[in-house]
């Protein structure tokens, strides 16, 4: 994070870095004293644009648009870094024959299917040699180069398990480790090549005409970064949730980047994307997931029907021919099975495998809540989440709780998802009524952060240990208890279980060391995470790094990429050495996975031969004398394989790494411009059009992503896109945030007063062009009313937003903060603005598009009652709307 | 006689003056607002620090993001928002260019003592100068015009600015408090003992700034009916730790420690400005010929104070006795020569 410091230009585009991450924004202000340009590329001119020095209004949702110009811009300028691009980036690998763009099928890749509504990514791989007899350099000849596709799951089920986040750290394995390259970038199917046609048509013309944004403001910003890259300067993007909370918001990320690695940013210090994430260890909870598609470490999670067996599972999550660390994806896998189950697993049962549960779908936060509403869910904990106000269709999540058998809050307050079925806004409108709710509610009050020892996970990956100050007052207890003795009671009433479902649980170690009040001892838990050696003369010692693990049953570990934390035995989350004591790299403050490393991908800050770029972005090089890496930060790269090292063809594995090839977890050790595996919606981001739009989509007749998930629901209903008719009856684009003040659905600061009391009321914001359009008056009240609901808010009337015009057409956007709940206990409550949002996922990840929707606002206070139910419904037969409209996946022609 | 007139205006040493035999150094804030990202990390902090109650009633103001209005009783720390557009920022320019043109009050800089009286803000020239005008005001449009043409003046800005208690080095509260209640630090500060006020609220319509309150509220509320303010953590720098506000900025907007440091750095932060292209930033407060005889708090401002809701021309009621004493003796005098007179003549 302190890196953001060294950089030259700092682009922050879909994030509020100094209101949602004010902490982390020390770094931006760092570097803007050492001079640094920032520039804030936002809907909303906030507290972030008030420190940039220049703020660039967007549409919400057009980034692809943006970000592809930029790209356009650097491809056709040969302003991109040359030797970076060639010798680092997959730019002058061949892509098959087979392979057509979204510039040829009017919005589609090749490889559609309809039936699925999902792509086979078969035509998007690697060229292969067979195929390849008109020309191209093969610097790599021979080998077989098989479908990258192959062994992995396509279509429904593919894209039901989110497979782009199972790849986490590390890129998605290929089937080889052999391509086809072209350094002289000529080649028409180069990725280069392919690139440099997918975005000719992104000009700063069509930035104006579908962003909003000036053709001069394009140039500054195109300027900016453009003069900060290279060798002796470097540009850092930054980006949170307004990039991934979209139908299209892996593909945003994906866009930045590939014009980051043209610019040769990546693995170089004050370079770099940068994901800033929104609580405290929500890092953490990816690495050791609370996501259902993921095991710890970023192994995937067995699919029924495609891992049955052990060796189905392990071909599929790292293949022994490609290069890189995820080779020996099978000893992580096999460590964190000797974690869970001990001496339960073993070779003979292939450790334990069948106890892990497989998957049958998607299951995530949104389908789960559809399944509530079908019966089909009984019982549902939640820990640290507010739903009822926080998730999107927090109608949808309120009324799904209401079919719950049972539901378990553990909360610091009585926050509303463990009061809605006495006082939710359905209660309101009679929708529900407490006397039929059936769900028993059982609310436990926890421990907070202080009274409680163990970790955070950060933005940087990198872990904090933070010490229980106090103990918890009366019946409060850690989570970490808490499931402790869950799981002890759960295994001491199955104990005489003779029934084969009930092995993985009794079968489970769960022995952790406890304190005078039975908390468990939270390094002990971390000392598993890091592993030990099981048999020879080092047993019962921690692993130092995760190569020592092994896929023979010798090593456990509970994930993989934590392996050294405690290394030596030492808690190294808990290194405190001040900064000021270190260099800024400050290797001694916490710990950072992997192996402390504190910039991934680190050795691209050499050149090609090993010597750092320039002398001011000096990080890591190779040194000679000593034939070994070295610099400010662990090296990512094998310590001693020398810079002109070239692997035997074909050797797989991190001795399959050449010297050049920096992007050591990617498959072909380069970083990928264009992804033949791992995206399920596409292997280049192109834009398309957000779920619910007012525009049209400039570049293809496929208006959203084809590949986008949707639920065809009477409860989920859409504004009409674009040109549709009744496109008119919701004709304004709202946007949901936070604020400083507030923590995400007001849990931990809606129940304080010293919090409360600085934004006491839900309020849009909305320009004075708007205001004047719709008669609103600053700080009166008004009605925003969506396809799902209606809220009433307080109106800030501001010049920070800005009213964008798009082709001669004015489009506005409301701002819509979504902290406030309706409820009793809080000191302030308030409509939700989440009441407004639908739900449509993005296909690689399964996150909510909550970021861009369409909407009407009215002056005055909403009605009360069943007459709020009327309004809704009034607007959405005004409109047209059915349970069919915006679902259709397609809708440019048979272009087949 | 200018140690005495020193005692109620102009440049002194207040631990000193208050009799403090072997002072700590001066302490004070620098307060940074080119730099704050409106947080409002410090007014919480400072709440939580002082278990300061709830301030308001939980309503929306309407004002931009400031929901707490000003400082008071129960708000030590507040943050200022201010939306501008294109033509104010152009005014902010205009009016700091010609600051530039008189040269910025260079701060502790010997000036006449004459020029105490009647000195303004420090954000303003430097007293010398002050009814002299030597700016070219065309000189100073033709700069903000241009640097318009350069876009380098934007179309809007938001300015946020953390307010906090000027600790004065005469400080009208504290002159006017008739029960000792407040007092002067051995670090210059000024603090209200909460045991000794008895709620008389002089202090209230003393202060030149509107900072000190009395706390509303019944029983319930801690501290209701005293006299309350910011008090620069007199509890923790007396440990050597850092005002709580100051503790929590993640910025570093809110600078505290010596405040002649102080000083220095807003200086140099406003020279930095300067150069960089922003010739609005100038320093507030901290200028020992002002009306208050410099204040323990500096600010680095990037428009007129008025904008900020700062007065520019803060006055210690103090200052003006020796004025109001001269005149009630002229009158007394006066009165005794009439009396004089009248016996005088009575005897004709």
């Amino acid at each position: 994070m302190q890196d953001l410091s060294n950089s030259d230009c700092i682009v922050i585009q879909g994030s509020n870095m100094a209101e949602c991450h004010p902490v982390a924004y020390q770094w931006v202000t760092e570097a803007k004293l050492k001079g640094a340009k920032v520039v804030h590329i936002d809907p909303r001119f906030t507290r972030t644009s008030a420190t940039a020095d220049r703020h660039v209004p967007i549409r919400a949702g057009s980034d692809v648009v943006f970000l592809g110009a930029l790209i356009n811009h650097v491809l056709s300028n040969e302003l991109f870094f040359k030797e970076y691009v060639v010798s680092y980036t997959n730019a002058a690998t061949l892509i098959s024959e087979e392979f057509q763009d979204t510039e040829e099928l009017d919005g589609l890749f090749s490889g559609y299917d309809d039936d699925r509504g999902a792509y086979d990514p078969k035509s998007w791989a690697y060229a292969s040699k067979e195929a390849e007899e008109e020309g191209g350099t093969d610097d790599q000849s021979g080998g077989e180069i098989g479908d990258p596709g192959s062994g992995h799951v396509h279509g429904e089920q593919r894209s039901e398990q989110a497979a782009g986040d199972q790849h986490g750290s590390g890129g998605p394995p290929l089937e080889h480790a052999r391509v086809l390259r072209d350094e002289t970038l000529q080649h028409p199917r180069t990725v280069f090549q392919i690139l440099k046609r997918h975005y000719a048509r992104y000009t700063p013309a069509m930035v104006a005409d579908t962003c909003g944004i000036s053709v001069d403001d394009f140039a500054y910003v195109a300027r900016a970064v453009t003069e900060n890259s290279g060798r002796e300067r470097t540009t850092a993007w930054v980006y949170a949730v307004g990039w991934t909370q979209h139908t299209l918001g892996a593909q945003f990320i994906r866009t930045s980047a590939i014009l980051q690695l043209l610019l040769g940013n990546m693995g170089r210090p004050g370079g770099g994307v940068m994901a800033l994430r929104g609580h405290a260890s929500i890092q953490g909870s990816t690495d050791i997931p609370t996501l259902y598609n993921l095991l710890p470490g970023y192994l995937a999670m067995p699919v029924a029907g495609q891992h049955d067996t052990w060796q189905d599972y392990i071909g599929a999550i790292g293949s022994k021919k490609q290069k890189g660390f995820w080779t020996h994806a099978d000893a992580y896998a096999v460590s964190l099975l000797k974690a869970w189950w001990g001496e339960k697993a073993t070779a003979a049962n292939d450790w334990a495998f069948d106890y892990l549960p497989r998957l049958t779908g998607a299951h995530g936060t949104y389908q789960t809540t559809m399944a509530m509403l079908d019966g089909e869910v009984e019982g549902y904990f939640l820990l640290g989440q507010n739903p009822a106000v926080g998730s999107a269709h927090a109608r949808m999540q309120r009324q799904g709780l209401a079919k719950l058998k049972w539901l378990v809050v553990r909360d610091l307050n009585m926050i509303e998802s463990a009061t809605f079925w006495k006082d939710s806004p359905e209660i309101e409108t009679g929708e529900l009524s407490p006397e039929d709710i059936e769900t028993e509610v059982f609310f436990l009050p926890p421990a907070s952060h202080v009274e409680k020892d163990g970790t955070f996970t950060q933005t940087q990956r990198m872990l904090q240990w933070h010490h229980k100050a106090v103990e918890p007052p009366g019946d409060c207890r850690s989570d970490l208890q808490f499931f402790f003795d869950l799981g002890k009671r759960l295994k001491a009433a199955l104990a005489e279980s003779t029934d084969e479902r009930d092995r993985p649980l009794l079968d489970l170690t769960w022995d952790y060391p406890e304190n005078e009040h039975g908390d468990p001892d939270a390094e002990a838990v971390l000392r598993e995470i890091n592993g030990f050696h099981l048999s020879g003369d080092k047993a019962g010692q921690p692993l130092s790094a995760y190569t020592e693990m092994k896929a023979d049953g010798s090593t456990s570990g509970g994930c993989w990429i934590y392996t050294g934390v405690f290394a030596d035995g030492v808690n190294r989350s808990a290194n405190r050495r001040p900064g000021q004591e270190q260099n800024l790299t400050a290797l001694d403050w916490g710990w950072a996975w992997p192996a402390n490393r504190r910039i991934l991908y680190n050795r691209a800050s050499a050149d090609p031969e090993g010597n750092p770029w320039s002398e001011r972005k000096r990080y890591v090089w190779w040194d000679q004398a000593e034939q070994k890496w070295t610099g400010e930060d662990v090296p990512d790269f094998p310590p001693n394989t020398a810079p002109s090292f070239r692997p035997e063809p074909g050797t797989g594995g991190p001795e399959g790494i050449a010297g050049d090839d920096p992007f050591i977890m990617q498959a072909d050790g380069k970083g990928w411009l264009f992804t033949p595996k791992g995206m399920v919606d596409g292997p280049l981001p192109t834009h398309y059009e957000p779920q619910e739009s007012p525009v049209a989509n400039p570049l293809y007749s496929q208006q959203s992503n084809p590949s986008r998930k949707v639920f065809p629901r009477k409860d989920n209903l859409w504004a009409p896109s674009a040109n549709q008719p009744g496109s008119d009856v919701y004709p304004y684009v709202f946007t949901t945030y936070r604020l400083t003040e507030h923590h995400t659905a007001g849990g931990m600061s809606r129940w304080l007063p010293y919090l409360a009391e600085l934004q006491p009321e839900f309020f849009c914001e909305v320009s004075p062009e708007l205001a004047a359009e719709r008669g609103l008056e600053n700080g009166g009240w008004a009605t925003v009313v969506s396809a799902r609901s209606a809220v009433e808010c307080r109106v800030l009337v501001t010049e920070r937003m800005t009213p964008l015009v798009l082709s001669g057409r004015t489009i506005h956007q409301i701002g819509l903060p979504y902290h406030w709940g309706v409820g009793r206990d809080a000191i302030v409550s308030g409509d939700a603005a989440n009441d407004l949002l639908g739900v449509a996922l993005d296909p690689n990840v399964q996150i909510q598009e909550s970021k861009a929707g369409s909407c009407d606002i009215i002056a005055g206070r909403r009605p009360r009652g069943e007459a709020l139910l009327r309004l809704v419904e009034e607007y959405q037969s005004r409109s047209g709307t059915t349970a069919l409209t915006g679902n259709e996946l397609r809708t440019t022609g048979d272009g087949s | 006689m200018g140690f005495w007139r020193n005692q109620l205006a102009g440049p002194t040493d207040p631990s000193r003056d208050a009799a403090w035999d072997d002072p700590e150094p001066r302490k004070g804030f620098f307060t940074d607002t080119s730099i704050c990202i409106g947080c409002k990390a410090c007014e919480v902090a400072c709440k939580e620090w002082n278990a300061i109650p709830q301030d308001g009633e939980l309503n929306l103001l309407g004002s931009s993001y400031d929901n707490t209005g000003s400082l008071g009783a129960s708000t030590w720390r507040h943050v200022a928002f201010i939306e501008q557009t294109s033509d104010r920022i152009e005014q902010a320019r205009e009016s700091g260019s010609r600051l530039v043109q008189l040269g910025m009050p260079s701060v502790g800089a010997p000036a006449p003592a004459s020029a105490a009286v009647g000195a303004t803000s420090g954000a303003a020239p430097a007293p010398a100068l002050a009814g002299v005008n030597l700016s070219d005001p065309d000189f100073a449009a033709a700069q903000a015009t241009a640097a318009r043409e350069l876009g380098s003046v934007p179309d809007f800005r938001w300015l946020m600015d953390s307010d906090v208690c000027k600790h004065c080095t005469h400080a009208a509260c504290l002159d006017v408090c008739p029960t000792g209640a407040l007092f002067r630090t051995e670090f210059g500060t000024v603090v209200v003992q909460d045991d000794v006020c008895n709620g008389c609220g002089y202090c209230v319509a003393a202060c030149p700034f509107g900072v000190i309150e009395r706390r509303d509220g019944d029983e319930t509320v801690k501290n209701a009916g005293i006299a309350q303010k910011c008090t620069l953590c007199y509890d923790r720098i007396g440990h050597d730790q850092t005002p709580a506000c100051a503790q929590a900025c993640p910025t570093t907007s809110i600078k505290f420690g010596d405040l002649a440091d102080m000083q220095s750095q807003a200086q140099e932060r406003v020279d930095t400005l300067h150069s960089n292209g922003f010739p609005e930033a100038r320093v507030y407060g901290g200028n020992q010929h002002d009306g208050v005889g410099g204040t323990g708090s500096v600010f680095l401002l990037l428009d007129e104070p008025e904008v900020y809701g700062l007065p520019p021309d803060p006055r210690v009621t103090t200052a003006d006795l020796p004025d109001m004493f001269r005149k009630a003796g002229f009158a007394a005098a006066a009165m005794l020569a009439m009396a004089v007179a009248a016996f005088v003549g009575g005897r004709k």
